[in-house]
């Protein structure tokens, strides 16, 4: 029991997980996604504990999913956001981590525009942590969401087939992926145009490519990174006009993929850009079940860190 | 019982001793199944809930012993009263969940919720607390196999196959085909470990 | 009877091809004489058996930070440092506040050295406050006793400024040092770009960040004749630079700093910001040809680049944390390992931290020749201790090397015949 246990431990990493505990949190989540299914969406579980969402970066998705799986679970959540928050008065995040302290949370998520903040505060306060996304860095609860939409869908993860496609280099959901897919037995490609793709690409993925044909064909899974316009806009890559004819995935290139291909999308989704609306919502798109699977991923993961004794810490 | 701290299918401890055999437990299923049905004219309200795992393999024989007396279908549904749980402070582990998995609505209706051993009453208290959440029944009515005595809340069962006086620290391993490859009850010295099974 | 009698040490002076075992007589402040066995009088002997007598050493690259941020480090406090760490004397870099880009600012460091324990030359900037824009008053600094200029922290990015300010410094006798990062090219990075930047998250600057402008920097010192100094090496390729550079007779220096030859990007895990400096650490294979390029003379000194930052600007997220690590009072440990490991002989380890420095900055320091100013350090090669940066001399702690257990020390350090540190007593005068 004490290899499967996961309390009292960081998330901040997809690296800080074993296979095995990524299967009980799909476990777990899938116990949680029943209790969100029901009339009267709550447990007493976490009853009287406290839960600091502390948002450093525009989110709603994610800070939502966090705020309902706490709820749900009869934590108190706080969300601070940046904007409500001191580190637009120029607090530095070290005081602030000290001040969430004084408060006396039993979790702390953390939402940071730069990599590292989440393992900082972790550092900082010793407090537990629950990455929602640094800088480039790392997104766990998204990977564990996107796995157990492949999961349910496709009954098991290990020996499948995953494209991972656009900014790779940009992309938190693209890092913490490959680490967590790869671990679990998956054969990931990574592919997008040639600068989007970091250096040394070849020794985080199983495959490297820039056609986004290769990509598709044979997958079982497809996941779609979503371009961040701006950067487009810079030096990276010409326009948004090419980059749809070269990397966005339209049905005609569908076509292409196997019949029961799965499209991943974290989400906000530009529309015609990297994926075409027929394409969102065509047969193979899960990208909804991706969103309903984060609010029972992120209650497994709160329920499996602080389900254990207040006492002992 | 529920939760990855029962042993189940391992050897059983030295000096065990039989609470129940095979022929004496299928007995006591079938005089538990009459007395349900006269305490219950209308076996078309009931609905049978079993507290995982072998409360819910309880609920089945059962559910299956109504059928052949009365001819009536009684609907069974899972609970795991897990999440519902007050002694998450007292625990340095993380209890694993099992989906609880109803599929019938309990309004209006009586529920027989099914345990196979009663010990200090807070799993059955978790359990009700977890039914309120899912519907509002018209009356609850608790099923167990053995009543070990040691409460620490007021609950008592409407139903019991047998009462065995326990030491606090003993364990009761009730043992089903379906889960543990035999029909059997024993009573033995508990593992120092499994203090805090919820044996109750 | 001033004089000060260093007896049975190993004396090496790189300058005059000495190293043996003997003794050294300082006198008026001068280095009196190199002997097999003094037996003059002398108010002060100092026992050196078992232990290095050397040139004191040189630092050609320093930051105090003042004026105008006297909180990390004053000229007071970082000559201390100094001196604990085993120098004798330090170049102090333009980027304080006001910038030492004009004559009143360079004469306020020199009145403020005059009181410290070590001799503290300033370098003057390249450009008018640091940005890149204009020559600054260079004719003025070299009156006023700048040693060399350079824009440190900053490159001078611009090709023609950089052109313009060679050509112009050579009329002073002045070297550039050149901080060699290509600003667009390093696009913001916080570490090295490579597969730890990758994992961490953290933008990267590429090796050709600094290469370009190594690459750049020897073209025009090739095309007009005029010597460059490189500071801080860090990639391989650069060293590969240099040495063909010199391979053909350009006229180029290069430093690195112990951190490059000591520690990977690897060393960032765990987003350390004590690990956070430019240019920054790179992998193993960079690492290890900087310790050949010091092997085989490509890379002529060691420098520190100590740059005291306080938590302020440290304990922040990674990306926003200031670069730059305080160096002056680890450099000798961690260069000794270049000789306990094997890549350079004694002599050669003291010829890159004496004589040869002074030389790329013009001066008449770093040997025990007779005559010389009497900066002496004595090193104990094989102390072992424990970096605590709690005892640290200098005002900032920011340092990687933290609770390292390392090997080799300077345990008395002479200033111009003074003993301005003693291990013994930790005292500082």
């Amino acid at each position: 029991m004490t290899e499967k246990n996961l309390y009292h431990r960081h998330l901040v990493s997809m690296e800080d997980l074993s296979p095995d505990d990524v299967l009980q949190i799909l476990q777990t989540a899938e116990v949680m996604k029943g209790v969100s299914e029901r009339e009267v969406k709550k447990t007493p579980t976490l009853r009287g504990r406290t839960i600091i969402n502390f948002f450093a970066e525009p989110s709603t998705r994610t800070r939502t999913s966090f705020e309902i799986a706490g709820k749900r679970l009869s934590a108190d959540v706080i969300n601070i956001s940046a904007s409500g928050s001191s580190l637009s008065k120029g607090e530095s995040l070290k005081d602030m981590s000290h001040n969430f302290n004084a408060m006396n949370p039993d979790l702390l998520v953390v939402r940071h525009s730069k990599a590292g903040a989440p393992a900082q505060i972790a550092k900082w306060t010793g407090r537990l942590v629950v990455n929602a996304g640094d800088g480039r860095h790392e997104h766990p609860t998204q990977s564990l969401l996107d796995l157990m939409t492949i999961r349910d869908k496709k009954g098991s993860l290990d020996g499948l087939k995953v494209s991972i496609i656009g900014d790779i280099a940009n992309s938190r959901v693209a890092r913490s992926n490959l680490i967590s897919m790869r671990k679990m037995g998956m054969s990931v490609t990574a592919c997008g145009p040639a600068t989007m793709l970091p250096v040394q690409i070849g020794r985080m993925a199983d495959h490297v490519t820039t056609s986004l044909e290769e990509a598709v064909e044979g997958a079982d899974i497809i996941m779609m990174l979503r371009i961040q316009t701006e950067r487009l806009e810079r030096t990276v890559f010409p326009n948004v006009r090419e980059y749809a004819r070269l990397f966005g995935l339209n049905s005609e290139r569908m076509k292409k993929a196997k019949k029961n291909v799965l499209v991943l999308h974290p989400g906000p989704i530009n529309q015609g850009i990297e994926i075409s609306p027929d394409v969102v919502a065509g047969p193979w798109s899960v990208i909804l079940d991706q969103v309903t699977n984060g609010v029972a991923v992120r209650m497994a993961v709160l329920y499996l860190l602080l389900g254990g004794g207040l006492n002992q810490s | 019982m529920s939760g990855p701290v029962s042993n189940s299918g391992s050897m059983d401890q030295p000096g065990s001793n039989v609470i129940m055999t095979a022929t004496k437990l299928r007995q006591v299923i079938t005089r538990i199944a009459h007395e349900i049905i006269e305490k219950n004219r209308d076996l078309d309200d009931l609905v049978i809930i079993g507290i995982v795992t072998r409360g819910s393999a309880l609920a089945q024989r059962i559910a299956k012993e109504l059928k052949t007396i009365s001819g009536v279908t009684v609907p069974v549904g899972i609970l795991d009263p897990t999440l519902y749980r007050d002694d998450f402070q007292q625990k340095g582990a993380v209890l694993e969940a099992k989906k609880t998995e109803i599929s019938f609505s309990i309004m209006d209706k009586t529920v027989l919720l099914v345990d196979d051993v009663l010990f200090t009453g807070r799993t059955i208290n978790a359990a009700i607390t977890h039914i309120f959440d899912i519907g509002r029944p018209k009356r609850i009515q608790l099923v167990v196999l053995i009543d070990r005595g040691h409460r620490e809340l007021p609950i008592r069962p409407d139903y019991c196959g047998k009462n065995v006086p326990t030491q606090y620290v003993e364990k009761i391993r009730v043992r089903f085909k379906e889960c543990d490859g035999r029909n059997i009850v024993l009573s033995g010295p508990g593992d120092e470990n499994q203090k805090t099974s919820h044996d109750d | 009877m001033s004089a000060i009698l260093i007896k049975n040490g190993r004396v090496i002076d790189p300058a005059n091809g000495i190293d043996k075992i003997g003794d050294l007589l300082l006198d008026k402040g001068k280095i009196d004489k190199i002997a097999k066995n003094i037996n003059a009088p002398a108010k002060k002997v100092i026992d050196a058996k078992g232990k290095w007598v050397t040139p004191g050493l040189v630092d050609i690259h320093t930051h105090l930070r003042e004026p105008g941020f006297e909180y990390k480090e004053t000229i007071e406090s970082g000559a201390k440092a100094a001196a604990a760490g085993g120098f004798t004397s330090i170049a102090c870099m333009a980027n304080t506040d006001p910038v030492n880009d004009c004559a009143s600012v360079t004469r306020h460091i020199l009145d403020k050295a005059k009181s410290a324990p070590v001799n503290v030359y300033p370098v003057g900037a390249v450009t008018e406050g640091l940005k890149g824009k204009a020559l600054a008053n260079i004719g003025e600094l070299a009156e006023a006793g700048v040693v060399a200029l350079s824009d440190d922290g900053k490159c001078v990015t611009d090709g023609e400024i950089m052109r313009n300010a060679m050509d112009y410094a050579s009329m002073f006798s002045l070297t550039i040092l050149e901080h060699a990062e290509d600003t667009r090219l390093a696009c913001g990075g916080s570490m090295n770009e490579g597969i730890v930047s990758n994992e961490m998250g953290i933008p990267g600057q590429p090796v050709a960040a600094e290469d370009v402008i190594i690459a750049r920097d020897i073209s025009l010192s090739e095309y007009l004749d005029v010597p460059v100094h490189f500071c801080h090496v860090s990639s391989a390729s650069s060293v590969e630079l240099i040495r063909s550079a010199k391979a053909r007779g350009v006229k180029v220096t290069a430093e690195a700093a112990p951190h490059h030859f000591t520690l990977t990007d690897e060393a960032c895990r765990g987003y350390d910001t004590n690990a956070k400096m430019a240019p920054p650490l790179r992998a193993e294979k960079d690492r290890l040809a900087i310790r050949r390029g010091l092997k085989d003379g490509t890379i002529d000194c060691i420098a520190t680049d100590h740059a005291p930052h306080s938590e302020i600007e440290k304990e922040l997220e990674f990306e926003c944390a200031a670069f730059g690590i305080v160096g002056l009072e680890t450099a000798v440990a961690l260069s000794l390992a270049l000789v306990h490991d094997g890549v350079l002989g004694p002599s050669g380890l003291i010829d890159s931290m004496t004589r040869k420095p002074a030389q790329i900055i013009g001066l008449d320091r770093g040997t025990l020749g007779t005559g010389k100013p009497a900066d002496v350090t004595i090193i104990d090669p094989d102390m072992e201790w424990r970096v605590e940066p709690d005892r640290f001399i200098s005002k900032s702690r920011n340092t990687p090397f933290a609770g390292w257990n390392v090997r080799g020390r300077a345990v008395t350090t002479i200033t111009n015949g003074k003993v301005v540190y003693a291990w013994e007593n930790k005292t500082i005068t």
